[in-house]
């Protein structure tokens, strides 16, 4: 025994070509290696070109935008030499007036009018209406400018205009915040009247905790039951679980409509029962709790998949054990089942809690005033007000808001410890 | 490196948006879906077919202009003609997305009258040409008033003592604005300035604090005939032509108020890049013809855009007896207290707004 050991360490057992065994082996898992990073290459390439740069691209816009740098350029350099307080000078409107011909020419005006405007309401039609007369206006620009529109007088117009000229801005960002950007370099909060983003933000979490939360209590159970009842009747509540997850999310919704709206089913069987007066239904829908209803309904399987994963793997024997040992029931069952069930609830928790942050169709349906969520904003900007780079930002802090999250749940839980199924 | 990132995100964008619809046809014309896509498939999509042997695909969506900027900024433009509202119009020709349109090449009305002195004033723009007139007026169900006298003006609407009950509005600052200030005694003619002024704008959201807890919001055209229907609203604030197709086509019982209506223009825009161009331009052409605007008039109560097509209008497909010019928002009985909608103003203070309105609804 020893002396095979001392001889292996002296001389390499060598394959029949003469190569070190050590070294064949290693080229032969090189090349299944380089087979399997070839099975994995085209999953890569689709994720890279479909996710992964689309996010960074859309993420570098949060804080990028030179549309005003890019069509103004004139402008842009008369503003970076302007201090943003004293009078606007001569030059930079005979620069705003040679910019705004082409930009006529170009059709850009409304681009560059917007990109204003996100600062400073009023600025989009001030760029357009003076871009059609641009090419009849005379020197002394300041005079005849000003003459077209009075507000080219007004010294926040070119603060905004000089804010929007730095292609790189941490502005938008600001915005996502209820805060702006001053020509100064600070940032104050906006108007009482239009703060809604940081409210938007903690209602999110607040909806997405509640329904994480309500999926937890109304999941565990039927996890629980998934996993220990006998196989037949545990299919049949397995359908009963799968079903509706198989169903589509509008129809779900809609159902959820049907069902809690004032005249709904709900509301009449409280009428006839006599807990509520026909004049005086409960408002369940259109509504914070139209909201997290059907959002929970909508995610419970989300739950109940993962933790019932988990439980499937606890081994019975360890309930009979604690049992014999002594313990009652609910402390067998607290001490010993549910730690072990930690993995799923982790899990599940998480699943949930990141789907729910980012719904949207849901709450813009049975929403209402007070049961929308961020995503409704974001998709408002992507689709509505066009101000990609504003939606940019708010997906930004959200995207944060989730490693941060993932992050933490790493350090508490460990994202070994998680098992999704 | 902005350009390809702009790139990048409008791809991106644009594989979110559309399911990738890529069916080979002559022609892609996107609408809004519904009934309304429907008349339009009746008088403008078949005969033109007809005429031309070519084959169009129709194609839904929800109004912005997201989706054209998408296509447009990636390259990769497959919506040859789009139907968009005036706001949108404007502020996407000044973006330079779309194709100019030469009012010259549209045909004249049957008199001779050259087609830019027969569409209506302020329906024909650089990029695009309208084709219908529509109108957000509100609605009741008029089987389910209880010993009510019929309202009759937008105060009414705001009118909680002598109308109980929930209302349905459209989530969004344009027109709920309008509605309050006109509500709130304003005369039609002065609304746009009043909203122009920031006391204007706070006595507008102190009017719908009136009625703030009474509200239910609807986003989606649809929405309003369900709410009423469903009796979860006894009024509702709604697009005059679905109104009309759930009273024409499904026997409701509702009642449009006319009072304060505001309208606005529908218009057909060519996305810039169309691999269709010259189709598409035929198509424009052909649709906003005296017949095929005349003609869709009988499909669904939204106003044609030519005074030579409003003198043809006839009644509905359907049911002969149904007059269709006494439908439209246009009709002398329906445009007493009219207000014309103002794309410029809420082009630029749609941001503005929307903020403060989603900030008061979170109050």
């Amino acid at each position: 025994m020893n002396t095979i050991s001392e001889n292996m360490n002296k001389a390499p057992i060598v394959a029949a070509d003469g190569t070190p065994l050590k070294k064949k082996l290693a080229q032969a898992m090189f090349r299944s290696r380089l087979r399997a990073a070839g099975l994995v290459l085209p999953l890569f390439g689709f994720v890279l070109a479909s996710f992964v740069i689309p996010i960074f691209a859309l993420m570098w816009q949060g804080v990028y935008n030179d549309t005003f740098e890019r069509l103004m350029p004139a402008t842009t350099i008369q503003l970076a030499a302007w201090d943003g307080v004293s009078e606007p000078t001569e030059d930079m409107y005979a620069a705003l007036v040679a910019d705004l011909i082409v930009a006529r020419k170009e059709k850009t005006a409304g681009k560059v009018g917007s990109r204003v405007n996100q600062q400073l309401s009023g600025a989009r039609s001030l760029f357009t209406g003076t871009a059609r007369k641009a090419h009849k206006l005379e020197a002394p620009f300041k005079e005849s400018v000003i003459k077209t529109k009075k507000k080219w007088g007004q010294i926040e117009y070119w603060q905004a205009m000089k804010l929007t000229s730095d292609s790189l801005t941490p502005g938008f960002y600001a915005s996502s915040v209820d805060k702006t950007l001053t020509v100064t370099g600070d940032f104050v909060a906006v108007d009482e009247n239009r703060q809604i983003y940081v409210k938007l933000f903690i209602r999110t979490f607040m909806i997405s905790g509640s329904v994480m939360l309500m999926c937890l209590i109304l999941g565990y159970p039927v996890a629980y039951l998934l996993a220990t009842l006998p196989l037949k009747t545990s299919n049949l509540l397995m359908i009963m679980v799968l079903l509706p997850f198989w169903t589509s999310l509008l129809v779900r919704t809609t159902a959820w409509i049907a069902i809690l709206q004032s005249q709904g089913v709900i509301n009449d069987l409280l009428v006839w029962i006599g807990i509520a007066a026909d004049d005086g239904r409960f408002s369940l829908i259109y509504n914070m709790t139209g909201t997290i209803v059907a959002m929970t309904h909508i995610l419970l399987p989300f739950m109940i998949l993962p933790l019932y994963s988990v439980m499937k793997t606890i081994p019975p024997s360890y309930m009979r054990a604690a049992r014999s040992l002594g313990a009652t029931p609910t402390l067998a069952f607290i001490k010993v089942y549910m730690p072990q069930t930690i993995p799923g609830v982790g899990a599940g928790g998480l699943l949930v809690f990141i789907l729910a942050i980012g719904y949207y169709i849901t709450p813009a349906l049975v929403g209402g005033q007070d049961g929308q969520l961020i995503s409704n904003m974001i998709a408002y900007h992507m689709q509505k007000s066009l101000n990609w780079s504003l939606a940019a930002a708010l997906g930004g802090i959200l995207l944060g808001c989730v490693l941060l999250l993932y992050w933490a749940y790493d350090r508490i839980i460990g994202i070994d410890n998680m098992k999704l199924g | 490196m902005s350009k390809l990132t702009n790139k990048l995100v409008a791809i991106a964008a644009m594989s979110a948006f559309t399911a990738g619809s890529a069916v080979a046809a002559d022609l892609t014309v996107v609408s809004w879906g519904g009934a309304y896509t429907k008349s339009q498939v009746e008088a403008y999509h078949k005969p033109w077919m007809a005429s031309t042997g070519k084959t169009i695909v129709s194609e839904d969506y929800g109004g912005g202009i997201a989706e054209i900027k998408a296509q447009v900024e990636s390259g990769n433009v497959t919506w040859d003609v789009v139907d968009v509202e005036l706001s949108d119009a404007i502020r996407a020709c000044d973006e330079g997305l779309l194709e100019e349109i030469d009012p010259s090449m549209l045909p004249a009305a049957p008199d001779g009258t050259p087609a830019v002195d027969d569409f209506l004033p302020g329906t024909l723009h650089d990029c695009a040409v309208s084709n219908i007139i529509w109108s957000s007026v509100y609605v009741y169900d008029s089987s389910k008033v209880r010993n009510w006298n019929a309202p009759k003006t937008m105060a009414d609407f705001f009118n909680t003592d002598a109308y109980p009950g929930k209302r349905g509005m459209r989530k969004n600052p344009k027109v709920t604005l309008e509605f309050a200030l006109i509500a709130d005694g304003v005369p039609t003619s002065e609304v746009y300035d009043v909203l122009g002024t920031e006391e204007g704008v706070a006595r507008a959201f102190a009017k719908l604090d009136t009625i703030k807890d009474d509200i239910v919001w609807w986003e989606a055209g649809a929405q309003p005939p369900q709410l009423l229907a469903d009796g979860e609203v006894i009024f509702t604030t709604a697009w005059n032509g679905r109104v009309f197709n759930a009273v024409a086509a499904e026997d409701q019982t509702f009642e449009m108020v006319w009072d304060g209506q505001v309208y606005d223009l529908d218009l057909w825009v060519i996305p810039k890049g169309s691999k269709n161009k010259e189709a598409a331009m035929d198509f424009v052409a052909f649709s906003t013809a005296t017949e095929q605007l005349a003609a869709q008039a009988s499909w669904i109560s939204y106003g044609p855009a030519r005074a030579s097509s409003v003198a043809k209008i006839g009644t509905y497909h359907d049911n002969p007896a149904i007059n269709m010019a006494d439908h439209m928002p246009t009709a002398p009985a329906n445009f007493k207290n009219a207000l014309q909608n103002d794309f410029e103003f809420w082009a630029d203070n749609a941001d503005e707004l929307n903020e403060r309105f989603n900030s008061w609804l979170a109050k």
